[in-house]
């Protein structure tokens, strides 16, 4: 196989180190089938606009108390992180996560003007645009424009869902998205399609970018198909949605695959109505998953590489509504989890219940400043051309 | 290469229209391409069938009686409010179909097909049924009609003046979001006006607002009245005046000609053809039907470079399917769940700049959904989809998505009119079917080759035949384009 030497340079700064090793070399690696420092993303979207205030709870503020007089979770019933703050009950796995320091809790995430309708301000968060800028490509899809030209399979990044997200679509890259490896792998029209891919013949440059995407999906298929059988994972795993979506996560980790970035969803965390129990379903999901995704993780070596980290699309009001639930609000926490974080804990100050805008919490942490960070620190790409922008690094990777 | 009659007569229903339809399909072998346009212009010029699915909910809820404070305060009661909230969901998805449908069988094409246009043009993604139903109404009556007074109505519909927050422009406080669409997206396009500008066109629309009875209402005592300086003049303006303003300015009409050449024409603008096009409509007024005249009986659109270049939105794919292949659809909520999965929902633009289209239409998955949607439609495949919840357009999806999953639903549930489709080809010879079959479904100049094909008909019966050189052909990405 020829390779052009600048082909190979991109390729090489997004392929494991693994990939360009002989097969006869992986041989000698087992246990450990990945070497360590393939850094790897999984951004969990809680979809709806999760209660942050009710998800890490200021245990010891009068104001959330008097704001949420059915809904606030007392400090005796709150999984307690510190003097002033508790998780919710139902995340139990995130505050033993927590007390092995591969928890780190970021408050006041959010950005400028924010936008309360559930679709305009998702919009904002995937294409990390500002309030008032409409960009058609996602933070992720750019990264993948910026890493992966030349690239053959869109394997770098990958959605399980059967939709794409604005987040995975870059200008010239897009990441792909399937639920299941063999669902993908078995279209039921693929020889047909094989067929006629084989056949055409490049010319005008419309159709020719239709077949180029078509037959990168179809060897994918394929090469994902393969790689999720390597090394299925043997752990046990709750038999959710996300549960499953995890699974396949990790047996892909474990493969020799070259994904960088996978993105999975849950939802509705929209709770206008009976919030309480809605959001204990959702969480006792994320708790279950989540304490399987980090336990198989741990138990193969590869915890370190793997940053796990949640983020919705906005926050909701401190003062709860008259269906005990709660409204859209502004600012929210996210979560991230690692092996390999460099602080721990809770990062900055919780929200400031008595200073807010309109009935709203104010954002101290622009989310583009964690993009930037994540993309920078974690993936080695260069965060200021995904983003347009220079934004300042943090520092809990 | 020589461009057939044909290849130029179905340019023309892909572009103008959706598609060629099955019954009229055969006439294009000898029709010329003024007396087709000819047909478009007269098919469209009746009176506008209004979609009303729903009654305005002022009405339903007994308000016309009650003063505009009462009905603001019955309106802020949480319970009335999720009523209207699910019924307005309910009847955006009726609408949705409706306007679906209409596309697919009205023979106002050149009106149905240019208001999609527009409705990508002012997007507006609201939740109460009745002023987008409203919106629609001005948009499907306008299409065709004076772009000035088409940008007039639309910016005085409450359902443009509530999704861009012109209800919050108030003198004391004024919210810009209103009018710097109007200039970034409606009429000059960015990079053509000055921040300051922008500032000033807000104030000159403050007190443009709408009661809850949806009308429009000019609030006098919100409006600033002082002296604005707008595009380097000054004057006491109001929203009108500032309209009119933006339509005395050539870049106005330059702006949207481009546009138009873009979605109609080829993503290549040629210079030359596009302000040819810019010039005379600036000069007639902005009149959309001259311009459309002006491009379809062009030379230049018919050039081989501009056909089977465009990749279809997927309303346009769902409609032209339909067009081809008439059906009867058991399940309305399969046309929902491929226009989710797909990526344009009616209704429901990804914000207001509208759907980018293009190459943005295309990933994997959706570019893999495509293909299979002719197998889904008509051999009931199964559908096998489950998009993720979304919290704005629910519409009964995740009530599929568990069918899906106890997989009773199979495929669209279509029952296609093969005798109609087969008349289409009734006096073509048996050698010369597939190639007949393929010039008929595909406009690009590459096409499948007759031995692949070969390899996938089913030979049992000529209706077999044609049926499965259909359907493979449909779901090649050929046939993404028009």
């Amino acid at each position: 196989m020829l390779i052009k030497r600048k082909e190979f340079i991109q390729i090489g700064s997004l392929a494991t180190a693994s990939l360009m090793l002989p097969k006869f070399l992986k041989a000698f690696e087992k246990p450990m089938m990945v070497p360590p420092g393939n850094k790897v993303v999984v951004v969990v979207q809680l979809s709806g606009g999760n209660d942050g205030l009710n998800t890490v709870i200021p245990v010891r503020n009068d104001i959330y108390y008097r704001e949420r007089p059915v809904l606030g979770i007392t400090k005796d019933k709150a999984l307690l992180l510190t003097d002033e703050t508790g998780l919710n009950p139902a995340l139990q796995a995130f505050k033993g996560l927590y007390d092995d320091g591969n928890l780190a809790i970021m408050n006041s995430v959010g950005y400028p003007n924010p936008d309360r309708s559930h679709f305009r301000s998702m919009d904002i968060w995937h294409s990390a645009s500002e309030s008032n800028e409409y960009i058609n490509t996602g933070w992720l899809g750019r990264y993948l424009d910026a890493q992966c030209k030349g690239c053959d399979k869109p394997t770098q990044a990958m959605e399980l869902d059967d939709v794409l997200s604005l987040a995975l679509k870059g200008e010239v890259n897009k990441g792909l998205a399937f639920t299941d490896p063999r669902k993908l792998f078995n279209t039921s029209n693929g020889k047909f399609l094989k067929d006629v891919n084989s056949d055409h013949k490049p010319g005008e440059e419309t159709i020719d970018y239709l077949y180029k995407t078509m037959s990168a999906t179809l060897s994918s298929a394929e090469y994902i198909f393969e790689q999720s059988k390597a090394h299925p994972s043997s752990q046990t795993y709750p038999n959710s949605e996300l549960g499953k979506d995890l699974k396949t996560i990790a047996s892909l980790i474990f493969s020799d695959i070259n994904t960088k970035v996978y993105y999975v969803s849950l939802g509705s965390f929209d709770t206008h109505v009976g919030q309480e129990n809605q959001q204990k379903r959702l969480f006792t999901e994320l708790n279950e998953a989540v304490k399987a995704f980090t336990d198989d993780l741990k138990s193969n070596n590869r915890f370190e590489d793997v940053l796990m980290m949640t983020f919705s699309e906005f926050g909701r009001r401190v003062t709860q509504n008259a269906s005990n639930g709660t409204d859209h609000g502004t600012a929210n926490n996210m979560f991230f989890i690692s092996g390999g974080l460099k602080e721990k804990g809770v990062l900055n100050a919780m929200p400031d219940l008595s200073d807010l805008n309109e009935g709203d919490l104010k954002h101290k942490v622009d989310f583009k400043d964690v993009y930037a960070t994540v993309l920078n620190k974690w993936l080695a790409a260069d965060d200021k051309l995904i983003l347009g922008k220079t934004h300042s690094h943090l520092n809990f990777i | 290469m020589q461009v057939s009659n044909r290849l130029k007569n179905q340019h023309l229903l892909w572009r103008s229209a959706f598609g060629p339809m099955a019954e009229n399909a055969a006439i294009l072998e000898s029709i010329s391409q003024k007396n087709l346009w000819a047909l478009l212009v007269k098919t469209s010029s009746k009176p506008v069938e209004k979609i009303e699915v729903t009654k305005n909910p002022v009405d339903e809820y007994g308000m016309t009686t009650a003063t505009p404070g009462e009905m603001q305060k019955k309106l802020n009661d949480p319970e009335i409010r999720k009523k209207i909230r699910e019924q307005s969901r309910d009847d955006i998805k009726n609408m949705n179909i409706r306007w679906l449908d209409t596309m697919v069988n009205s023979e106002a094409q050149l009106r149905e097909k240019m208001s999609l246009f527009w409705h990508g043009h002012f997007a507006c993604r609201i939740q109460n049924s009745y002023f987008s139903q409203e919106l629609l109404h001005i948009i499907r009556t306008n299409a065709l009609g004076s772009f000035a007074d088409m940008l007039k109505a639309v910016s005085k519909s409450p359902a443009m003046l509530q999704f861009l927050n012109n209800q919050q422009n108030k003198k004391s406080h004024p919210n810009e979001n209103f009018a710097r669409e109007v200039m970034e997206l409606f009429t000059m396009g960015r990079g053509n006006y000055t921040e300051t500008d922008v500032k000033e066109a807000a104030r000159a629309f403050t007190g443009w607002a709408f009661n809850p009875g949806g009308e429009f209402v000019f609030r006098k005592n919100q409006h600033d009245d002082g002296s604005k300086t707008f595009l380097g003049k000054t004057g006491n303006y109001d929203g009108d005046d500032i309209l009119n303003m933006l339509l005395e300015h050539k870049q106005t009409a330059n702006y949207i000609s481009k546009k138009i050449y873009r979605y109609f024409v080829n993503e290549n603008v040629n210079e030359e053809n596009q302000q040819w096009l810019s010039t005379r409509f600036y000069a007639n007024n902005y009149d959309i039907a001259k311009l459309l005249e002006d491009i379809y009986t062009s030379d230049w659109f018919y050039s081989e470079k501009n056909i089977g270049v465009k990749i279809k939105s997927p309303v346009e794919l769902l409609a032209g399917i339909r067009r081809l292949l008439p059906m009867q659809l058991e399940n309305d909520q399969a046309q929902l769940l491929f226009q989710r999965a797909l990526g344009q929902i009616l209704f429901y633009p990804p914000n207001v700049a509208g759907w980018p289209g293009g190459k943005n239409w295309i990933d994997s998955s959706s570019l893999m959904l495509r293909l299979r949607i002719p197998q889904i439609l008509t051999i009931n495949d199964a559908i096998n989809i489950m998009p993720k919840a979304d919290d704005d357009v629910q519409m009964g999806m995740m009530e599929m998505t568990v069918r899906k999953v106890k997989d009773t639903v199979r495929g669209g549930t279509a029952t296609v009119d093969w005798p109609s489709v087969n008349t289409i080809f009734e006096k073509v010879q048996r050698e010369q079917l597939l190639e007949n079959i393929t010039a008929t479904v595909l406009q690009t100049r590459g096409k499948v080759s007759i031995e692949v094909l070969n390899k996938y008909v089913n030979t049992e019966s000529r209706e077999n035949y044609i049926k499965s050189a259909l359907v493979n052909l449909m779901a090649t990405p050929e046939y993404q384009l028009c």
